[in-house]
């Protein structure tokens, strides 16, 4: 095996929202092609840490730096985050009313890919192929961004998207939250359409769940703003066997969650 | 003469002022301005008798307080009621050159060479219109389009049967003081069975300081004719606050069809809410034939006042009106507008599509009425009136009045507020929109309805516009 390059490196990463530190140093490397999963209770600072890496104004970085390809992410906009190939897929993603999902995605995919531009008709293409692989209704490009979509509904949608776009590297917020087995079937295969030697990926999640259809590389514990515990495929096959709970009780998350 | 202090603002880009020498009528109002100002436009004896009982009546007469709206009151002899640029040429038939080069810069070219094609435009600067485009092609459809000076000049017939009679003079204060002054503003005829081949459009440039445009435009569709009208307008951009007191009329004979467009862009008065138009306008159409259909569609993105419901009263069995707005407030501005739909014939509908849009510190108002009279049976009514509220100090109002009396109507409201949080802005840049674009697909998904009522051209420069208007009002 040749030696994998650095692809996301984060380091001693510290970030608070109104005032509230949140993160407290985390350390994360991921390299070019591989999959990362991250679990922990509820207000451990996974989504925070998800936004963090796209850019989102309510939260404040306070220390560390996150480099992407070299780059440092926290200079840039996230617009700029978005053309440099890096997607979030949002736990909660909002509507935009009267705007189409083709009009959207057409839009999103201008905005990312500068110089390899779609003609309309090409694009249109590749959008009923991605549909159709994600076993959507084709009615759905008329549909007005997420409103009025089901949660099942707004999941696919982001992974459509991701799809459209085509980033290096994304992270998945709870994806998997509320979904049926069937739904999370679909979310994988998206997934798996990208993975890739191109491709890096942050699955956050709070179930093994969706560690059967998506097998990561590397899973990380974050409890109170900080990585505890780190492991390969040995940790990943733990974690399968034993189930969540064992995380519970070998990292006291009991104490935290109030 | 141009020692007024002119407001620096650079996001307004049609603030300039032109230096041209005009022809004023000393500031004040009595009947003696009246006078002159009819004198000037050559007309009749019977349209000054007419002005001079609109003065009368407006005299006894008390400005409105029913509206959301705060200002100062307006000191009517402070006002210049006539400016008209002078003309350096005897001949009636060629445009200034100032003035041509004027509205070249607004994007209203008024030349031969370069006329916009598939509209025909009256272009009124203060006080008079100053050209009038595609008039020969349009008379040989037996379709007058003129300004209403010329109107009550070449055709006073025609006038005289039509003026007033869906806004009499006595109608409120400010239709009163327009009946009294009006000075210019466009006329157009469709004789029966008649489709206007191309847009009818009248830009009002205001350029002289103190000076009131008082815009006077009639609509008339004969049985079974078609027309589709696009206004305009824009102003220097100035510290202090000039009045802009409108009446339209649009009147619909049977199975004739009206469709009125605005585009609004006066001067809004600076961030501090210093200087802007205040536009108190009268509009309404009259669907006096059977299965008429009168529309209005406005995106109203200017003025530092907006007092403004255009309406329809829908006599005609069968008959349709229709109001799609989006008001866009920002800084200080305040708009309350909506409009009134009169049921009287049976089988008559109404829609009503309203898209209030508030940034800064502005109010933004609907206001409206879904009227039904006792006798007419099996009329429908849909109204959605639809707020955006962006940023945390501004508010949004909706004033929906519906007065049904009879038991067979259908009535339908729908009312929403939202607001563009920073959660859509942030989920669009993350697909790496830039913020501008982001604000604009938000607005635009939002005004969607309203805008593709527009005709294409003009949808796209009211995107635009609105893109403008809302720069830099997140965040």
């Amino acid at each position: 095996m040749s030696e994998t390059k650095t692809y996301l490196e984060i380091r001693n990463l510290h970030a608070s929202t109104e005032d509230t530190p949140i993160l407290k140093g985390v350390d994360l490397t991921i390299a070019q092609g591989e999959t990362h999963a991250l679990m922990g209770p509820n207000g451990s600072g996974k989504s925070t840490l998800a936004n963090v890496i796209m850019g989102h104004p309510a939260y404040e970085v306070t220390d560390g730096e996150i480099l992407f390809r070299g780059q440092n992410l926290l200079e840039l906009e996230p617009e700029e985050r978005a053309r440099l190939g890096v997607f979030l897929a949002f736990q909660y993603p909002v509507a935009i009313p009267g705007v189409s999902v083709a009009k959207f995605l057409k839009s999103a995919h201008d905005a990312t890919h500068g110089d390899n531009k779609l003609k309309p008709a090409e694009f249109l293409k590749e959008l009923r192929e991605n549909i159709k692989y994600l076993e959507v209704d084709d009615s759905f490009i008329n549909r007005y961004l997420n409103d009025g979509f089901s949660g099942g509904e707004k999941k696919r949608m982001e992974i459509l998207q991701m799809l459209t776009l085509k980033p290096r590297f994304a992270v998945m917020d709870e994806t998997d939250s509320g979904l049926d087995i069937d739904a999370l079937q679909v979310v994988a295969k998206g997934v798996n359409k990208l993975a890739g030697a191109d491709f890096g990926l942050l699955v956050i999640t709070h179930y093994e769940r969706i560690l059967r259809y998506i097998h990561p590389d590397h899973l990380h514990v974050l409890i109170d703003g900080k990585i505890v515990h780190s492991g390969g495929s040995d940790l990943v096959k733990k974690l399968e066997e034993k189930g969540y709970d064992w995380v519970r009780q070998e990292f006291g998350e009991e104490v935290l969650v109030g | 003469m141009s020692t007024e202090s002119t407001a620096i603002l650079d996001d307004y880009k049609y603030g300039f002022y032109t230096d041209i020498e005009s022809d004023a009528v000393p500031k004040g109002l009595n009947e003696d301005v009246i006078a002159i100002i009819s004198a000037k436009k050559g007309e009749p004896e019977w349209m000054l008798e007419w002005r001079l009982k609109a003065y009368r009546w407006w005299l006894k007469k008390t400005p409105p307080k029913w509206a959301h709206l705060h200002y100062p009151p307006i000191d009517y002899q402070d006002i210049c009621y006539y400016s008209a640029p002078k003309k350096k040429s005897d001949n009636p038939d060629e445009i200034d050159a100032d003035l041509e080069a004027t509205f070249e810069k607004l994007g209203v070219p008024l030349h031969e060479r370069n006329r916009l094609a598939g509209v025909a435009v009256d272009a009124v600067f203060d006080s008079v219109s100053v050209a009038t485009t595609h008039r020969e092609m349009l008379a040989e459809k037996g379709v007058i389009f003129c300004s209403i000076s010329e109107a009550i000049r070449d055709y006073p017939e025609l006038v005289k049967k039509y003026l007033g009679t869906v806004v009499p003079y006595t109608d409120n204060y400010y239709a009163s003081l327009n009946s009294a002054v009006f000075t210019d503003g466009s006329f157009c005829y469709i004789p029966k069975g008649v489709r206007c081949p191309v847009e009818l459009s009248t830009y009002f440039r205001i350029n002289a300081l103190d000076t009131g445009q008082f815009e006077r435009t009639l609509i008339v569709a004969e049985e079974s004719s078609y027309v589709s009208y696009l206004e305009g307008c824009t102003a220097p951009a100035r510290d202090r606050n000039q009045l802009h007191a409108a009446v339209v009329e649009l009147i619909a004979l049977d199975n004739a069809q009206i469709k009125y467009a605005t585009v609004q862009n006066w001067y809004a008065g600076d961030k501090d809410g210093k200087g802007g138009i205040y536009n108190f306008v009268t509009k309404r159409g009259h669907c006096r034939g059977k299965k008429s259909k009168i529309s209005w569609t406005q995106v109203e993105a200017g003025a530092a006042i907006t007092w403004k419901y255009p309406s329809v009263i829908l006599e005609g069995d069968g008959s349709t009106g229709e109001f799609y707005s989006v008001a866009v407030t920002t800084n200080k501005m305040q708009a309350d507008t909506g409009t009134k739909m009169i049921h009287i014939g049976n089988n008559t509908k109404s829609t009503i599509v309203s898209k209030g849009i508030s940034a800064g510190q502005s109010v933004n108002s609907y206001r409206g009425l879904v009227q039904v009279l006792p006798d007419a049976f099996n009329c429908r009514n849909y109204s959605n009136c639809d707020s955006m509220l962006i940023g945390p100090n501004c508010s949004a109002n909706t004033f929906p009045y519906i007065e049904s009396e009879n038991s067979t109507a259908v009535i339908e409201h729908e009312a929403t507020t939202s607001r563009v949080s920073e959660d859509q802005i942030f989920y669009l840049k993350s697909r790496g929109l830039s913020e501008e674009d982001a604000i604009s697909m938000v607005v635009n998904g939002f005004a969607r309805e309203v805008f593709k009522q527009l005709p294409l051209e003009f949808s796209v420069e009211a995107i635009r516009l609105l893109e403008m208007k809302l720069e830099g009002s997140i965040g």
